[in-house]
C-alpha cells in the first residue's frame, strides 16, 4: 500500500474516532454533569423543580436531624437565609453531624424534598468538599 | 540528624547537576558514576528522614505535623511518604534510582545516546530536587518542638496504603526514564528498532508498578472507605489512569517500532506524553485545584511550580519532537489490514479514551472559571470512556492474529458462528435469567470474548499444544495481560451491575435478611488499639449450613480527632459479603446500630484480573531467548557506526 493511501486511511479512522468521542462527550456532559445549589441559589432560581437532580450543599441545621425510619434520616441544609429539606437512607459519613458542612447528591421529589443518594461530609481537617470551601458557616 | 539529610539532599542536587553536564556532553561513564553517587547520597538523606519519623523527633516540623508516638512502627515508616514533602523526597529518590537502573541496564552499544539519556534523567532529578529543597522542604526544624505529633491521617494507616505510594511513584517516575530515552533518541535522531528494543523493558518497568499501584489504591478504597465500591472516577484516580492508558498505548506501539521500525515518531511522542501526564497528575493532585484525600499541599505556589516544571520539560521535549521527528526514518511498508494497522487502531482508541478522561477531569475546573459549579461522575465516563474501550476490545481478538505488513484474512466461519452463538446466548441468559442490566450483560460477553481470544492466540502461536511451554515469555505475558483484562471486565461489570446493598438498623439480638444471608447482631463492644479506640459490632451471618462472623468496626483516632470505618469482609466463591458499621441511633427508646451491608459478586475478579495484567507485564519484561529464526532478521544496531559529530545538540 502506498504511504499516501495509508495516511489517508489513518487520518479518516482517527477523524471518525474523534467525531464519535466528541459527540459522546457532548451528550455525556449534557446529561450527566451535576449542578450544585446552595439553599440561597436555589431560592433565587424559584425553588426546587420535581425531578431536578444534582448536588445541594450547606450546613446541617442544628436540631433538624430526625429519623423517618431506623435507617432513613431527615435534616435541613441551611445557609445564611434559606433551607432545603433532605432525606437520606443509609449510613452517614464519619464526620456528618448537626452544624457540620455537607454536600448531598441526589434529586428533588414531587414535594420539593431532596432525596440524597450520597452524602459527602468534611473528610478531615484538610479536606473540605470543594463546594463548601467558599461557604461561610451560619452565624448561629 | 535531619541536618545531615538536608545537606545530603543538597549534595544529591549537585551530583545531579554534574550528571546532567557530563551526560549531555556524551560522557557516559562519568554520568553513570554521578548517578550512582547521587543515589547513595539521596539514600542517606531519605534514611535520615525515616529515622526522624521512627524516633518521633518532633523538632522536625514534618514529623510533628504527620506522626505520633503511639503509631505502630510500620506506619511511622510509611508516614515518611504519607505527606507532601516526604512523598516528594521519595519521588526524587526514585528519579535518581531510575538513573542508576538505566546506567546498569542500558547496553545498546550507542554510548552517546546512553550518555544523553542519563543527562536528561539527571536534568529531571535536578528539577525534582530543586523543587524538594526550595518549595517543599521536609528537613525543616520546628522551634520549640511540640511534645506530641499531630498524627498521620488515620485513613492512611493501612497496609495497602503503606506500599501504594512507592508503587505508584515507581510507575509515574518510571516514565521519566522512558521520557529521557525518547528525548535522547530524538536528539541523536535515532528512534529505530534498536532504540525500541532497549526502551521497551523500561516502559514495562514503569507500567507494571503503575498497574499494581493503581490496583492497591482501588483495593484500599474498597475496604477502607466503606462505600462498597472500588473506583469512583475521582480526579485523583483519573490522574493515575491517564498515564496508565498512554503507557499501555506506548507498550503496543513500541512493539511495532521494535519489530518493524515503523511508528517511530508516534512512539517517541507517546513516551514523552506518558511522563507529561504523570507530571500533570502530580500537578492536579498536589496543587489543590482538585479536592481529594491526596491534596496534601493546598499551596498555590507549589502548584504553579509544578505546572511550570510540566511546561518546561514537556514543552522542551515537544519542541524537540517537532524539530527532529520529520527526520526519523520510516520502517517497513505496511497496509491498513495488518498487525501495524491493528496496533494503530489500538493506539488511536487509547489516545482518544485518554482525552475523554482528561476532559472529564478538567471539565469541572473549566466550568468553575465560567462561574458554574459542576461535577462529572461515573455517568459521564460510562457514556464516553466505556464505549470507546468496549469497541477496541471487541475488535482485539479479531485482529490480533493479523500478520505484519499485510494480513491475509481467511475467516473461520464455522468457529465464528459457534463463538457468536455462545456469546449471544450468554448475553440473553444474563439479561433474562440473571436480570443484569444491558451494559453488564454485554460486558460479561466481552470479557469471555477476550478470554477466548487470548486462549486462541496462544494456541495459534504454539501451533501444537506441546509447544505451549516453549513459547517466549513475552507471548505468555501478552496472553496473561489480555486474559487478565477479560477477567477484570467480567468482575467489574458483574460487581457494578449485580451488587446488592442495604442499610439495616439492629438492636442487639435483632436479625435481618440480605442476599440469602441472615445477619444477627450479637453485640457491639468497645475496643482499643495503639492509637485508637473503637466500637466493634459482631454480626453472625448464616446462610443454610454456612456460618460466618463479621466484625465491622468504627475507629476513633484521638490524635487526629477523626473516625474511620473498618469494614468486615467475608469472602466466598460467589463474592464478598461486606459490612460497615454506622452510627448509633436511639429510636423510640431502643438503641439501634446501623450497618451498611453489601453483597459484591465476583469482586475478586477485578483485583485478580489486574494482578494477572501486572504479572503479564512482568513476564513480557523477560529477555528473549535467542532463536534461530531471529538471526535472519537484521537489526540495524550497534553495527552501524554512530555518525561522528563534534558537538552534541542539547
Amino acid at each position: 500500500m502506498r504511504a499516501r493511501t495509508r495516511r489517508l486511511g489513518i487520518v479518516s479512522v482517527a477523524a471518525a474516532l474523534l467525531l464519535v468521542a466528541a459527540s459522546l462527550v457532548f451528550i455525556a456532559v449534557k446529561e450527566s454533569a451535576d449542578l450544585f445549589w446552595t439553599p440561597t441559589k436555589l431560592a433565587e432560581l424559584g425553588g426546587p423543580t420535581p425531578g431536578l437532580s444534582g448536588k445541594v450543599g450547606g450546613f446541617v441545621a442544628v436540631g433538624s436531624l430526625s429519623y423517618d425510619s431506623p435507617t432513613e434520616i431527615r435534616f435541613e441544609i441551611i445557609d445564611d437565609a434559606h433551607s432545603i429539606t433532605v432525606v437520606f437512607d443509609g449510613i452517614t459519613p464519619d464526620l456528618f453531624e448537626e452544624g457540620a458542612g455537607v454536600v448531598a447528591e441526589g434529586a428533588f421529589n414531587e414535594t420539593g424534598i431532596f432525596v440524597a443518594r450520597l452524602l459527602l461530609a468534611k473528610h478531615d481537617e484538610n479536606y473540605v468538599p470543594r463546594e463548601l470551601k467558599d461557604a461561610e458557616g451560619p452565624s448561629t | 540528624m535531619i541536618e545531615t539529610g538536608h545537606l545530603a539532599a543538597f549534595l544529591a542536587l549537585a551530583a545531579s547537576v554534574v550528571q546532567t553536564w557530563y551526560g549531555l556532553r556524551g560522557n557516559r561513564p562519568m554520568a553513570a558514576r554521578m548517578a550512582l553517587s547521587a543515589l547513595c547520597i539521596m539514600g542517606i538523606s531519605f534514611f535520615f528522614l525515616i529515622i526522624s519519623f521512627v524516633a518521633s523527633d518532633f523538632s522536625v516540623a514534618l514529623v510533628a505535623e504527620n506522626s505520633h508516638t503511639l503509631k505502630p512502627l510500620m506506619y511511622k515508616i510509611a508516614g515518611t511518604w504519607g505527606n507532601h514533602e516526604g512523598s516528594m523526597a521519595l519521588w526524587c529518590l526514585v528519579v535518581i534510582g531510575f538513573s542508576v537502573f538505566g546506567a546498569i541496564r542500558l547496553q545498546t552499544g550507542r554510548t552517546r545516546f546512553e550518555a544523553v539519556a542519563l543527562g536528561i534523567q539527571g536534568a529531571i532529578a535536578t528539577g525534582s530536587l530543586a523543587y524538594l529543597l526550595f518549595a517543599s522542604n521536609p528537613f525543616l526544624r520546628l522551634d520549640p518542638a511540640p511534645l506530641q505529633g499531630a498524627g498521620l491521617n488515620p485513613l492512611l494507616q493501612d497496609p495497602a496504603l503503606a506500599i501504594h505510594p512507592p508503587m505508584l511513584y515507581l510507575g509515574y517516575v518510571g516514565f521519566s526514564f522512558v521520557f529521557a530515552l525518547a528525548a535522547a533518541g530524538l536528539i541523536e535522531g535515532r528512534i529505530d528498532r534498536h532504540w525500541a528494543r532497549a526502551t521497551r523493558g523500561f516502559v514495562l518497568a514503569a507500567w507494571v508498578p503503575l498497574t499494581v499501584g493503581i490496583a492497591l489504591g482501588a483495593y484500599w478504597a474498597y475496604y477502607e472507605l466503606g462505600w462498597g465500591g472500588w473506583w469512583f472516577w475521582d480526579p485523583v484516580e483519573n490522574a493515575s489512569l491517564m498515564p496508565w492508558l498512554l503507557g499501555s498505548a506506548l507498550l503496543h506501539s513500541i512493539i511495532v517500532t521494535e519489530k518493524r521500525g515503523s511508528f517511530a515518531a508516534w512512539t517517541a511522542l507517546l513516551a514523552v506524553l506518558a511522563f507529561c501526564f504523570s507530571l500533570l497528575g502530580a500537578f492536579l493532585v498536589r496543587s489543590g485545584v482538585l479536592t481529594s484525600v491526596h491534596a496534601f499541599a493546598v499551596d498555590p505556589l507549589r502548584g504553579s511550580l509544578l505546572l511550570a516544571g510540566l511546561l518546561a520539560y514537556g514543552g522542551a521535549a515537544l519542541g524537540l519532537f517537532a524539530w527532529r521527528a520529520p527526520s526519523l526514518r520510516s520502517g517497513a511498508a505496511w497496509g491498513l489490514m495488518s498487525r501495524e494497522g491493528a496496533l494503530m487502531l489500538n493506539n488511536l482508541v487509547l489516545a482518544v479514551a485518554t482525552v475523554t478522561v482528561l476532559i472529564g477531569t478538567l471539565f469541572p475546573l473549566l466550568a468553575e472559571v465560567t462561574g458554574r459549579q459542576m461535577s462529572v461522575g461515573a455517568p459521564y465516563f460510562n457514556l464516553t470512556f466505556s464505549p470507546l474501550m468496549a469497541a477496541l476490545l471487541v475488535v482485539l481478538p479479531l485482529v490480533q492474529s493479523w500478520s505484519w505488513g499485510k494480513a491475509s484474512i481467511s475467516p473461520n466461519w464455522k468457529l465464528a458462528a459457534i463463538v457468536g452463538a455462545l456469546l449471544g446466548a450468554t448475553i440473553l441468559a444474563a439479561l433474562f435469567v440473571f436480570k443484569l442490566p444491558f451494559g453488564a450483560a454485554f460486558g460479561l460477553a466481552l470479557g469471555l470474548w477476550l478470554l477466548f481470544g487470548a486462549g486462541r492466540e496462544v494456541f495459534r502461536r504454539a501451533m501444537v499444544p506441546s509447544r505451549l511451554l516453549s513459547l517466549p515469555a513475552r507471548v505468555w505475558g501478552m496472553t496473561f495481560a489480555h486474559a487478565g483484562l477479560g477477567l477484570f471486565i467480567i468482575g467489574a461489570v458483574i460487581e457494578t451491575g449485580a451488587s446488592y446493598e442495604r442499610t439495616i438498623a439492629l438492636a442487639e439480638g435483632d436479625s435481618a435478611e440480605i442476599a440469602g444471608w441472615t445477619l444477627t447482631l450479637d453485640a457491639v463492644r468497645s475496643g482499643e488499639g495503639p492509637n485508637w479506640y473503637s466500637d466493634e459490632g459482631t454480626l453472625l451471618a448464616k446462610s443454610g449450613s454456612k456460618e460466618a462472623v463479621l466484625t465491622p468496626s468504627k475507629r476513633y483516632y484521638p490524635a487526629a480527632r477523626m473516625p474511620t470505618t473498618e469494614t468486615a469482609i467475608m469472602k466466598s466463591l460467589r463474592g464478598d459479603l461486606y459490612a460497615a458499621l454506622g452510627d448509633r441511633r436511639v429510636v423510640d427508646g431502643r438503641t439501634l446500630w446501623t450497618f451498611r451491608v453489601y453483597f459484591n459478586p465476583m469482586i475478586d475478579f477485578v483485583f485478580f484480573g489486574v494482578a494477572l495484567m501486572a504479572l503479564g507485564g512482568g513476564l513480557a519484561m523477560m529477555p528473549m531467548r535467542k532463536r534461530k529464526t531471529e538471526a535472519k532478521v537484521p537489526i540495524e544496531g550497534p553495527a552501524t557506526p554512530e555518525p561522528q559529530r563534534t558537538k552534541v545538540i542539547a
